[in-house]
């Protein structure tokens, strides 16, 4: 015991708060990423693989627009727009042939668009890492550290994103539509919904949301073709532990993978903090396969 | 009888339907006029819940033609039918179930072209037939009893300002004092000029509220007639529907 108290003991308390910060704010991204995954799973069952090209996307136009007009949030608007757009398209011109077709076909569709995605950026922008600056470049003390004002302002705009979103959800006419869809499409239909529509807005959501959150993360990390990856790796892990296809959950999720690898990291370098997710991912499938946080949803 | 001369509102001829490789409807006819009850009686599995599925375009017909209004609907998705006047109320009833009783009605309501006056008139009718639904329109639909997710189905079909409700076995497993509402419902729409064609296992109930009746069986239409032509212990409803 005195070992154990010994060892808690030993981590200063300063420490475990940065961590704690450091934890929503990569929460708060990864929770914008996962919502708009698990909107898409939840509504339509279709498991989009391309979800982190289309985050990768919305860093690249920023990378672009920001080049040419020289302003990040309007880079930001017109990326979140674009990747919008983009996502509609392949709803349209991909996902919509294949409904009620087996999901597999969707699986395979939108992982052959994950790979164009990735080629094109390749192709289009080279090998080379590129970099976006942070738009607000302040910073506070945070204990020993310079903690940059931009990370605390990512997780506002993302928590705003998010919430807007729920609002849009619970009370637009569209929210109504999408929530009917997904409880009872057919019935849906039969109400005057125009269902094969709903779909196409809930993909450009939810690649509005993804296109999003790369641009916002940009400035954090490096932009390549493959940046995608990671983070939908991390995002799919979210969306199991939160239950597919519950919003909430996902970002409860989110926030609570975070803060556990963030943690982890106090102890062992960052890239083996990602096991901890892991560990989660597996024990959740293990003893609770319909995710943690079903019942609060609902 | 509605008028002979006149375009039926909903005009279905030789439908046949499949559900996979089994055969349900073999060339099923049947007529609705405008503001008409028209009964459509027959045992379990004659292919009764099959034959408004199909009219709403959520089965596809293989062979046969569905007119609404004189124009071919069998091609239409099922919410553009919903647009056009066709209401349906499912078997089953199938609420939204995690969706509030007003956000239910509002599936209906929020179309392009109705204006907040018309949606407000259109409300405060629903609620006038069934209080309940006004008492409980913040809470989910799941938590109805089954009596109060009937009038809401019904109620949302309401929204959509139908010439036709597609009424499946609405009193289906209904408290005998939930059923007389049913059926006084149906006498209200059918004042309003709302056709229906209403689909029961309810003989005297389905003879009551109808003018006409077709009575069907192994998915064919086996007898029509005026329902005030028959009655209960007719041979044919004995032939058709005894056990």
């Amino acid at each position: 015991m005195d070992a154990i108290a010994h060892f808690f003991g030993a981590i200063p308390f300063e420490l475990l708060l940065i961590q704690t910060v450091n934890g929503i704010v990569t929460g708060m991204i990864l929770a914008l990423v996962a919502s708009g995954l698990t909107l898409i799973f939840g509504i339509m069952d279709v498991v989009n693989f391309a979800h982190g090209e289309l985050f990768m996307i919305g860093a690249y136009i920023g990378v672009v627009v920001l080049a040419t007009t020289g302003n990040f949030w309007l880079a930001l608007v017109i990326s979140t727009l674009l990747v919008g757009l983009l996502g509609a398209a392949m709803q349209i011109l991909t996902l919509r042939p294949l409904i009620g077709r087996d999901p597999l076909t969707t699986i395979l569709a939108t992982f052959g668009i994950s790979l164009i995605l990735q080629n094109y950026a390749l192709w289009q922008f080279g090998p080379t890492s590129r970099k976006l600056p942070e738009p607000i470049t302040s910073s506070f003390t945070l204990f020993y550290l310079q903690y940059p004002w931009y990370r605390i302002v990512i997780t506002v705009i993302s928590a705003a994103i998010i919430g807007s979103f729920w609002a849009f959800l619970k009370y637009s006419k569209f929210g109504v539509w999408i929530r009917a869809t997904t409880q009872d499409r057919v019935m849906a239909q039969a109400m005057g919904i125009p269902v094969p529509w709903v779909y196409t807005g809930v993909f450009a959501l939810g690649a509005a949301m993804a296109g999003a959150s790369g641009m916002l993360f940009g400035p954090l990390g490096s932009i390549n073709h493959t940046m995608g990856l990671d983070w939908v790796l991390k995002a799919f892990i979210v969306v199991v532990v939160g239950g597919m296809g519950n919003l909430g959950g996902s970002i409860v999720a989110a926030i609570f993978i975070s803060l556990l690898e963030a943690y982890a990291a106090i102890w062992v370098s960052p890239a083996q903090a990602v096991i901890v997710s892991f560990i989660v991912l597996i024990l959740t499938l293990l003893f609770r396969p319909t995710g943690l946080f079903v019942s609060i949803s609902k | 009888m509605s008028d002979q001369t006149a375009e039926p509102l909903v005009k279905v001829d030789g439908l046949h339907t499949y559900y996979g490789k089994s055969h349900i409807l073999h060339g099923v006819s049947l007529t609705v006029g405008h503001g008409e009850v028209v009964g459509l009686l027959g045992r379990n599995g004659v292919g009764k819940s099959t034959t408004l599925k199909t009219i709403i375009g959520l089965v596809d017909a293989a062979q046969g033609s569905i007119l609404f209004e004189g124009r071919s609907i069998a091609k239409m998705p099922p919410h553009k039918l919903a647009q056009i006047g066709i209401g349906y109320v499912p078997e089953d009833r199938r609420i939204f179930r995690l969706l509030t009783v007003m956000e239910n009605l509002r599936t209906g309501l929020d179309r392009t072209g109705v204006t907040e006056a018309r949606k407000k008139e259109l409300l405060d009718k629903a609620f006038s037939y069934f209080p309940r639904l006004a008492e409980r329109r913040n809470q989910a639909g799941g938590t109805l009893s089954g009596g109060e997710q009937q009038m809401l189905a019904i109620a949302r079909a309401m929204m959509l300002e139908p010439k036709i409700i597609l009424l499946d076995e609405p009193t289906e497993g209904l408290m005998p004092r939930m059923v007389s509402q049913i059926r006084n419902i149906v006498d209200v729409l059918h004042k309003e000029g709302v056709a229906i064609l209403l689909v029961e296992q309810n003989v005297p109930l389905t003879l009551e509220a109808s003018q006409r009746i077709y009575v069907m069986e192994k998915g064919e239409v086996r007898h029509h007639c005026a329902a005030s032509e028959i009655s209960v212990d007719h041979p044919v409803i004995k032939q058709y529907l005894g056990v």
